[in-house]
């Protein structure tokens, strides 16, 4: 009987002879196991090529010369293969300018969202102090509050710029105001602030950089409150003895923060300065409302911009814009799709780990 | 005594260090947010006049910029009331589409990686500029004229067909209406969910697996402990992923009616009704929220 038992688990055995012993169980789970993998991976495959679907369009779509797109016979492989298109687009949109201010823009502002929001973070995970649940509070109201809904007295804020308004409020340059005008005028944009008091004058910082550095600084940028969110979930479970063993070995705030917190949680901060780096990348809202085409040539602000540019740009007389037909535009504004859209996926195709993954962890302790 | 006294001043130093640390969102917070809301709460409720390098000046007029913007705004209303049962539609369908695709990217396959990345890929391409640029030209109507042609070729548009034979049947029209709807709108839908996939992946990571075996030692299939294990595990972070997704859904660049309030603002700089209108946005876009964490938040005490 004993020998009868090694011959049979013995893997030499052929899988009928086994299943034949199970009573048919080792076949059942054996049709179960490949029936749930094609599903899944008939499933997986279908959902992903309607992810990339698009995007294999488009680029095949780029490559055509204008008369393929209205001949009827040319869906998906262009007949004429030209890679002119993609000059045309590049004159459009201010090439290699556009591209260089988007690439040191978008770095200097992540940059300065990620060493903000890095402290802001450590500060709620770390420490206790008076009213933590109401400004945390806050930082999730940032998360939900729409900057839409305070685009436009951010638009004026900035326009004429100045901090403290309130010394209307104390009687400089109030003369002939009511109480109730004074107190207005803290908030209106009326009001008198320092800059205006020691110059004579707010500054336009609506069209510059520094102004949206400025936020980047203070937490309100793009989805700052979630960079926050996130990494306070971090720094949170991160255990207090290293930090209770480092301060007893005498070191200080700044110290023991570099020292043992920054190693620990490099993968976290480095996948939300991805997002950051890549959000900033395509944003369209806040570019719009502080690097304005006029001031700076930022490549998503030409790219919304560029369809009204090409009229005068396919002319040959300057003055009498032509009339581009829609499947021109449209192919031409796949182009800058893709343009704008190959530094990212070269970006994501290098970093892919940080991103899943280390994101992945990072919630894992939750 | 003196060590009493120390220890109070260790946890002040230490409060002292804590607000240092989170002063520039402070700072951010009072300056970038909190007076812009204020300000542009009293614009919604005055006529806004700009005077060129003084700021702007506010006449007041009630409650006359909400009843513009509601009663006689063409477009505000017909798009807030579609965005928004679109909205309530596509939440549900991302909240169970996001959770199963975390589930079959949480198991054991040749290529999960790279099912991952492009899983993950969307979070990227459409964010900001992308999907607003395609929407404002068309673009949709072309790539569904793709798709369509594509289904054409083989004769029969398979959805409309079924559409059809189903309504015909007369049996809840209403939802299948919805079920199509879903459908239709699924390529929009696998592009929003990539956030809620990472978030419910990471729930299901956090999962011992002792669990799992312990409940396979006493005889539960894989169906059973789904619905014993994973879906209790993870369904407080359904919580998360809804009020993400509704957040995310209002905020939108191609949502049309913060299109609508660009257009009010930036084109006929009419400031005190594109305030009202995203005062109302924001109201009903908070109201939905409540509603949503409420039930979720009943739902899953239940479960567990």
């Amino acid at each position: 009987m004993s020998k009868n038992n090694t011959v049979y688990i013995g893997k030499n055995k052929n899988f009928w002879d086994r299943n034949r012993r199970s009573g048919g169980y080792l076949l059942r789970k054996r049709a179960g196991q490949i029936a749930v993998s094609v599903t899944r991976a008939l499933l997986l495959f279908g959902l992903c090529f309607m992810i990339i679907q698009p995007m294999l369009t488009r680029f095949s779509m780029s490559l055509m010369e204008e008369k393929d797109l209205y001949d009827s016979t040319v869906i998906l492989l262009p007949r004429h293969v030209t890679l002119e298109n993609y000059v045309h687009v590049a004159n459009l949109n201010d090439l290699p300018r556009s591209m260089l201010n988007t690439l040191w823009v978008s770095l200097v502002i992540s940059l300065s969202q990620i060493v903000s929001c890095t402290l802001v973070a450590y500060g709620f995970a770390r420490y206790e102090f008076p009213l933590k649940k109401f400004w945390f509070a806050c930082v999730l109201a940032v998360i939900i509050i729409p900057p839409q809904t305070i685009q436009s007295a951010l638009y004026m804020n900035f326009a004429n710029f100045d901090i403290l308004r309130i010394f209307t409020l104390f009687g400089a340059n109030a003369e002939g105001l009511t109480f109730g005008q004074r107190i207005q005028s803290v908030f209106d944009g009326t009001g008198t602030g320092l800059i205006a008091l020691l110059t004579g004058k707010t500054i336009n910082l609506r069209a510059s950089v520094a102004a949206y550095i400025l936020m980047a600084l203070t937490c309100m940028g793009l989805k700052n409150g979630l960079y926050i969110y996130m990494m306070r979930q971090y720094f949170k479970n991160i255990p207090t003895s290293l930090e209770e063993a480092a301060y007893v070995d005498g070191c200080g705030t700044m110290h023991t923060f570099i020292k043992i917190m920054l190693p620990d949680a490099l993968p976290t901060i480095a996948s939300c300065f991805l997002f950051g780096f890549v959000w900033q990348w395509t944003d369209i809202f806040y570019t719009r409302l502080f690097l304005p085409s006029s001031s700076i040539s930022i490549y998503s602000n030409q790219m919304a911009g560029m369809v009204s540019r090409m009229g005068r740009y396919f002319s040959s007389d300057a003055s009498k814009p032509v009339i581009v037909p829609n499947a021109r535009q449209q192919q031409l504004i796949f182009i800058a799709v893709l343009i704008c859209a190959v530094p990212l996926i070269v970006l994501y195709i290098f970093t892919q780990r940080t991103f899943v993954e280390s994101l992945a962890m990072s919630g894992s302790k939750e | 005594m003196s060590r009493d006294r120390k220890l109070i001043t260790m946890q002040q130093r230490r409060a002292r260090t804590g607000y240092k640390l989170i002063l520039p969102f402070i700072i951010g917070f009072v300056l970038f947010m909190i007076k812009p809301m204020i300000q542009s709460l009293m614009m919604s409720f005055n006529n806004v006049k700009i005077i060129p390098g003084q700021g702007f000046q506010l006449t007041w007029m009630g409650l006359d910029n909400y009843h513009n913007a509601i009663a006689v705004d063409p477009y505000f209303n017909q798009y807030m009331v579609d965005e928004i049962s679109r909205m309530a539609i596509n939440t549900i369908a991302t909240l169970v589409l996001s959770f199963v695709i975390a589930v079959i990217l949480n198991q054991d396959f040749k290529g999960r990686t790279l099912a991952r990345a492009i899983f993950f890929l969307p979070v990227i391409l459409s964010s900001g500029v992308l999907p607003g640029i395609e929407k404002q030209n068309e673009f949709y109507n072309m790539m569904a004229g793709v798709a369509e042609s594509v289904e054409g070729a083989s004769g029969i548009n398979i959805s409309a067909q079924l559409q059809n034979m189903l309504s015909a049947s007369g049996a809840a029209s209403g939802f299948f209406d919805v079920i199509f709807q879903m459908i239709d709108a699924i390529y929009d839908i696998v592009m929003a969910s990539g956030i809620q996939i990472i978030v419910f992946l990471t729930g299901l990571q956090s999962i011992s697996p002792s669990l799992y075996e312990a409940a396979d030692v006493e005889g539960c299939t894989a169906w059973e402990s789904f619905w014993k294990i994973t879906f209790p595990m993870v369904s407080p972070l359904l919580l998360v992923n809804c009020i993400y997704t509704i957040v995310d859904f209002f905020m939108k660049n191609d949502n049309r009616v913060m299109e609508r309030i660009s257009t009010v603002m930036y084109s006929d700089f009419n400031f005190g009704v594109s305030s009202a209108m995203s005062w109302i946005y924001f109201g009903v876009a908070l109201v939905f929220i409540a509603i949503s964490s409420f039930i979720i938040s009943r739902a899953v005490k239940s479960a567990q």
